[in-house]
């Protein structure tokens, strides 16, 4: 026994799935990409900008960040450049850079790496980012004020905001079909319901999010304006409208399903969509805000932890 | 089968109980090595000196305990002791390897042939413990746990691990005779025969009631064939035997058999070979067979890099060395290749929730693990069931993190074990 060959050990299971944290970034990156090319083609080459400062300057952060502190430099996977770019989307196409800039540290720095950087943030970054930016820069958010030098060839007033001011008389113009193929106004990469579906059912279909959050809060939002819409259909638009307008398509397929911020059981899945659904309608409807599901989803992600105590009885677990 | 994920990657990885090949009745046989080593549990002392010594004459079949207590091992070969050196095994165990060099001429102990007619089982247990499949018989006399019910498991708990199934589709005689020895010792009445839900057939007759297993992975492990074929969950953290069954594998069934039949202690494993190409093959060889040996009749060649696993892909341990010798319980040998073992990392859970859905104990992996990654051991015990882990490594395989959690797992359990000995030790000084 001279020759005494050494191998290498590890520990069980020696197989892995071949999934990785990259290619679920990559994956998202790919699936939101149609309605933030969209999102171009309808607001021009400032959109193009926003959306690529956001992006860049989301990286930027996450890797000064990671220097500074001493922590693993974690911009190769991709989940800083996700952040920045579904932050991106629900900016007005015209917000100046200092705005951008001062979004994607507040996602990236404060909602993140503070609490532990990828996995450990207890709110969704963009999210986080978005609603500060709402209360901080009230005009420069909102979408009216923002677009107000643009012209477009459908009525280009926020329909959120025209159904709050003016009740359902204000929107009878509109048609479901114009606002799902994003012929309607509002933050860059949100317009586009056909793009953002496709994306969403694109990201469900290959297992990187779960088809429970979507469906619960698509679901929990219709239901909640249909109510809303029996009780007084002059003043509260139609479930159908809600779905359409607005960040809700964005926010059940791209933002309500981060993993950290988001529950993991099947029930509290459900519960989770329908009561940031539900939220989003209240909030638009009786709320101060016409468009409040970035407030709708941290409340959400708030009792997260709440939720995820519902759970499958372990094998052999006594009471 | 395919390990990766599916490009459309709706719903669960679907890993399977690897079936037995079709034209795998022949075992391709590994010649005796000119050395059979044996690792004979070493006793805490430090100065434990072994009976026996470098030189010593030894019969195969013999039954070998070098420090006059319970424990021993049996010679597979006859020839002489050329040496004794300590090793340490898996979770620091300390071991004794006893290398035997073999003589072709073989010559048989006779001392189990002389008592067998007149045993009882705590007699039994006294030659039987080391044959092939480790039968564990002391588990069948423990007065704290009486059993109920004896299951033969022809099925195997990893994957592509064909060892108990090829027994018990070739070794019916074996096992039939086994099962009614068993009955004989034990005064158990009830035995049940595991196969494959689709092997169920051509089995009624050994002695047994025949149960089918979920060809799924990980059906066949004892804690979930309790809870989904016998419907009696074990209480987390309890054993089967808790609940009176026993569990034996159906080698070790067919070496009881076969060692009443023939009055000589059986000393050839059955063994599943996977080399790095992955196409699974049958081989039997003497108990304490170097690996090397038997990779040499393969023709494989370990490079930098590769496993050598005991057992199968999810479950398996990673040996340092070829010369690691075949044990009783040593059900298959996996080579693979440096690219193709799993890799872990460091990184931190993301919470995507894997682990939860595919888990087949119901525990909530993903927040288990953050308490176990601080090393808060007793509170992961207490409030995220810990002990309700079946061990099947899904978790790991599916992390999108590659958190090695199944060894965070079994580490944390080993430490509570080992932190509950030393208070109780010091208890009984104290007190």
């Amino acid at each position: 026994m001279a020759d005494k060959q050494k191998l290498i050990v590890s520990f069980a299971p020696f197989w892995h799935n071949g999934s990785r944290v990259t290619d679920r970034s990559l994956q998202i990156l790919l699936a939101a990409s149609p309605a933030a090319f969209f999102g171009i083609y309808r607001f021009g080459i400032s959109a193009l900008g926003v959306l690529a400062l956001a992006v860049s300057s989301a990286v930027l952060w996450e890797l000064a960040f990671t220097r500074v502190a001493k922590r693993p430099v974690s911009v190769g996977d991709g989940t800083a450049a996700v952040i920045g770019l579904l932050f991106g989307m629900m900016l007005p196409a015209t917000l100046p850079w200092w705005a951008v800039i001062t979004g994607t540290f507040l996602a990236i720095v404060v909602a993140r790496q503070i609490y532990g950087g990828i996995g450990a943030n207890p709110f969704n970054p963009a999210a986080v980012a978005v609603a500060i930016l709402m209360l901080a820069w009230k005009q420069r958010m909102d979408i009216d004020s923002a677009l107000v030098n643009y012209v477009f060839d459908f009525p280009a007033a926020f329909p959120l905001g025209a159904v709050k001011a003016f009740g359902t008389g204000a929107i009878k113009e509109l048609s479901l079909i114009d606002l799902f193929m994003g012929r309607q106004v509002g933050g860059i990469g949100t317009i586009c319901g056909a793009a953002l579906s496709a994306g969403g059912i694109y990201l469900v279909l290959r297992g990187v999010i779960r088809w429970e959050i979507p469906v619960s809060f698509l679901a929990g939002a219709a239901a909640t304006a249909g109510v809303f819409h029996a009780v007084d259909p002059l003043r509260f638009a139609s479930p159908a409208f809600h779905l359409l307008t607005g960040f809700t398509l964005f926010g059940a397929f791209f933002l309500a399903t981060e993993d950290a911020s988001s529950p993991v059981n099947f029930i509290p899945m459900l519960i989770y969509g329908a009561v940031i659904g539900a939220i989003v309608v209240f909030i638009r409807n009786i709320g101060v805000f016409a468009e409040g599901l970035v407030f709708a989803l941290l409340v959400g992600n708030l009792i997260q932890p709440l939720l995820d105590k519902i759970r499958p009885k372990a094998l052999g677990k006594v009471e | 089968m395919t390990t990766k994920n599916a490009f459309w990657g709706f719903g669960l990885p679907r890993l399977e109980h690897t079936p037995l090949p079709v034209g795998s009745e022949r075992l391709e046989a590994i010649a005796l090595p000119q050395t059979v080593t044996l690792l004979h549990r070493r006793p805490e002392e430090k100065k434990a000196i072994p009976l026996l010594k470098t030189g010593d004459a030894v019969k195969t079949g013999q039954k070998l305990s070098l420090y006059g207590n319970a424990d021993y091992v049996t010679s597979p070969a006859t020839g002489k002791v050329v040496s004794l050196s300590p090793v340490t095994g898996n979770f620091g165990r300390n071991l004794t390897a006893v290398t035997v060099a073999t003589d072709p001429q073989e010559n048989f102990d006779g001392e189990f042939d002389a008592a067998r007619s007149l045993l009882s089982l705590d007699a039994a247990g006294k030659f039987l413990a080391a044959v092939p499949g480790q039968p564990g018989l002391e588990r069948l006399t423990d007065p704290e746990r009486p059993i109920k019910t004896i299951v033969v498991c022809g099925v195997d708990e990893d994957i592509l691990v064909v060892t108990r199934q090829h027994v018990l589709a070739s070794r019916l005689a074996d096992i039939q005779h086994g099962i009614q020895i068993l009955k004989q010792l034990t005064g158990i009445e009830d035995v049940v025969i595991l196969t494959r839900r689709e092997a169920i057939q051509g089995h009624g007759s050994i002695g047994g009631r025949v149960m089918g297993v979920d060809p799924r992975y990980p059906a066949a492990l004892p804690l979930l064939v309790m809870a989904n074929v016998f419907r009696q969950e074990v209480p987390a953290g309890r054993t089967c035997e808790d609940k009176g069954f026993c569990f034996i594998s159906a080698e070790a069934v067919a070496s009881i058999g076969s060692a009443f039949s023939t009055g000589r202690i059986p000393v050839v494993k059955t063994l599943t070979v996977i080399p790095k190409d992955g196409r699974i093959r049958l081989a039997q060889a003497p108990i304490g067979t170097p690996i090397g040996a038997i990779l040499k009749h393969f023709d494989v060649t370990i490079a930098e890099g590769d496993r050598i696993v005991f057992g199968g892909p999810m479950r398996g341990t990673a040996v340092f060395s070829p010369d690691h010798p075949v044990q009783p319980d040593t059900d298959a040998i996996l080579v693979l290749d440096a690219k193709a073992a799993a890799r872990t990392s460091d990184y931190p859970c993301i919470n995507c929730g894997e682990c939860v859905r595919v888990c087949p104990a119901c525990m909530q992996i993903n927040l288990l693990v953050r308490y176990l990654e601080a090393g808060k051991y007793e509170d992961a015990e207490e409030s995220y069931d810990l002990n309700s882990c079946v061990e099947c490594g899904l978790c790991s395989f599916v992390c999108v993190s590659k958190i090695p959690i199944l060894q965070h797992i079994m580490l944390a359990k080993h430490e509570l074990v080992r932190m509950r000995s030393t208070e109780t030790l010091t208890e009984t000084i104290d007190g």
